[in-house]
């Protein structure tokens, strides 16, 4: 008996000193669980979590001063920077957003070529942050079968652009070239050979019980708080909330196709994993549909003052040397004006407000990144949970430090 | 899909409750616009956001602008909103003069406004009354200017080994 009093002494002794000792703990800014540059500071009783501090700004590349000075076509190869996992959709985002400040008419196939490869970054996005997820829970073999997929699609990528991951792809106006071969050879494949290496990837993770039980109910946000704090993309639909851009205001052609936007319940990480599964599945829908249906034309509108002209024609042909010189010498008239553009980017709602004051540059582009919005709940989304679960939430709220700081 | 509004009924329903608080109007590429006194964006924020008709509540962004040569006008603020159910977007813009540079925080009515308005405020300098922590966001902190102004020039000035002045530049 004596034992036993103790025993509960001492048991109540060290719950009085374990029990409310506050420590600060640095997640980041190099940290292996923050995929990219960013601190938290977080206070932490145990392994709970009381409260979040952010920094944001280390890769800050100060963009938008950068795009004040650049001529238009300069500004693509910035737009990749922001979220490097999908850089095509960036750049398109960019070339409608001036296509549509100049009223540009864009041929069929351009849209349709668009949808093919911006599908393709969505999928490679997607990919990326559902294995991390994997990897955040301890299970490393999804990662490698679907890298090996990733890698295909940057394959696509060089076939179309001879870059892989910042990819500078396409032209205001179209794109450089029409869909070699080769490309049409690799897509073939891709669309026979992933589905099945997905379905396995999906089988061990899905309805993995050890993966549910660490997923479900990790870094919540319900739908109200995530409209609050103005959440777009996969976030916002695994929130409950059926946004998205393609379907809302229709860029490119998306009316054409047959797809649905699937959104969860819960707001938590499984919610975020399982809507980004399945947009893959309606990404490889998308694609097949552009594919069979991949209208004749033209790769390019007929935009010559902003579209450079091919190199043979340069040199011998008058109109075209003109034109290849105002646009590398970025002389180019460009109406006055002032459009908002928004595609869905792997995040959510990519936006470009462009104010056009007749110069060469912008005078003013404002990126809106999904990112940089939401990232801001995520103290509220981890309060009172445990590291392990703020490890996770960070990871499927696919924070991209690129696209975070510009 | 297609809006269920209008501009013009939501212009028209605009200015039947504020009135002179709605100073310009205009629709550059379909985007209803409308500059609006910076005293009364709180409540027109507000208003669009509770009024059942228009159902206008999610912020999608906001953006300084710097005109430095246009007087007593100088910075202007640019607010997206968008109504999902309506689907139907509008920007509103207050412009303020250089030297009162204040303007009502929006973070009482949208938590993601936070991080918005101290982005404006680490380029632009414009202060956001109520903002609970309106610090510099993405520079550093001891930094004393105001980086996206337009008196900051991109590159050096001064620096005479890159002349190519030929160029446009």
């Amino acid at each position: 008996m004596s034992e036993l009093n103790e025993y509960s002494k001492l048991n109540h002794l060290s719950n009085e000193t374990i029990d409310g000792e506050i420590s600060t703990l640095n997640l980041g800014p190099t940290h292996p669980a923050t995929h990219g540059i960013f601190q938290n500071i977080l206070k932490v009783d145990g392994e709970k979590i009381l409260s979040s501090e952010q920094t944001v700004g280390y890769i800050h590349r100060a963009f938008e001063k950068l795009a004040e000075r650049r001529p238009y076509n300069q500004i693509t190869p910035i737009t990749d920077r922001l979220n490097y996992c999908s850089s095509p959709i960036n750049n398109m985002g960019w070339h409608m957003t001036v296509e549509k400040l100049i009223g540009a008419d864009v041929p069929k196939r351009v849209d349709y070529m668009r949808v093919i490869v911006m599908e393709l970054a969505r999928i490679a996005d997607h990919l990326i942050c559902n294995s991390v997820i994997g990897v955040d829970t301890g299970a490393l073999t999804g990662f490698t079968y679907v890298f090996q997929e990733r890698e295909k699609i940057y394959e696509l990528y060089e076939e179309i652009c001879g870059a892989r991951l910042t990819t500078n792809v396409g032209r205001i106006g179209g794109f450089e070239r029409d869909f070699s071969p080769t490309f049409h050879k690799k897509l073939k494949a891709f669309l026979k050979e992933f589905p099945k290496v997905f379905n396995e990837f999906d089988n061990l993770l899905s309805r993995n019980r050890i993966f549910m039980d660490r997923t479900i109910g990790a870094g919540p946000i319900s739908a109200q708080r995530a409209l609050d704090y103005s959440f777009t993309g996969p976030n916002l639909r695994a929130a409950g909330v059926d946004y998205d851009v393609r379907v809302m205001n229709p860029y490119a052609s998306y009316e054409d196709f047959d797809f649905i936007v699937p959104v969860g319940t819960e707001g938590d990480t499984y919610d975020r994993f399982m809507v980004r599964q399945e947009e893959i599945r309606q990404s490889l829908k998308i694609i097949e549909q552009a594919y069979n249906n991949l209208p004749e034309g033209s790769y390019k509108a007929d935009v010559p003052e902003f579209y450079l002209p091919p190199k043979e024609d340069v040199y011998n042909n008058m109109e075209a040397l003109i034109y290849h010189f105002k646009i590398v010498m970025g002389e180019t008239p460009i109406p006055v004006g002032e459009v908002y553009h928004s595609v869905e980017g792997g995040n959510g709602e990519l936006g470009y407000y462009l104010i056009s004051d007749g110069g060469r540059s912008p005078y003013r582009l404002q990126f809106r990144r999904p990112c940089f919005i939401y990232y801001q709940a995520y103290p509220e989304m981890i309060t009172g949970q445990n590291i392990s679960d703020a490890v996770l939430t960070l990871s499927s709220l696919n924070v991209i430090a690129g696209e975070l700081d510009a | 899909m297609s809006s269920k509004l209008s501009n013009e009924t939501v212009l028209s329903q605009l200015t039947a409750k504020f009135g002179s608080v709605i100073l310009d109007s205009s629709e550059p590429h379909g985007l209803l616009t409308i500059e609006i006194q910076p005293s009364a964006l709180i409540e027109v924020v507000k208003w669009i956001k509770t009024e059942p008709s228009l159902n206008i509540a999610f912020l999608t962004n906001i953006a300084g602008v710097h005109y430095p040569d246009v007087l007593d006008r100088e910075f202007a603020v640019v607010y997206h909103l968008h109504s999902l159910v309506n689907n139907f977007r509008v920007r509103i813009k207050c412009f303020l003069a250089e030297n009162n540079l204040v303007i009502e925080s929006l973070t009482s009515i949208y938590s993601g406004a936070n991080w918005m308005e101290r982005e404006t405020f680490d380029f632009y300098g414009i202060q956001f009354n109520g903002h609970p922590n309106l610090v510099r966001i993405l520079n550093e902190d001891s930094m004393d200017y105001f980086p996206m102004r337009k008196q900051y020039h991109l590159e050096d000035e001064t620096r005479e080994d890159k002349d190519d002045r030929f160029f446009g530049r």
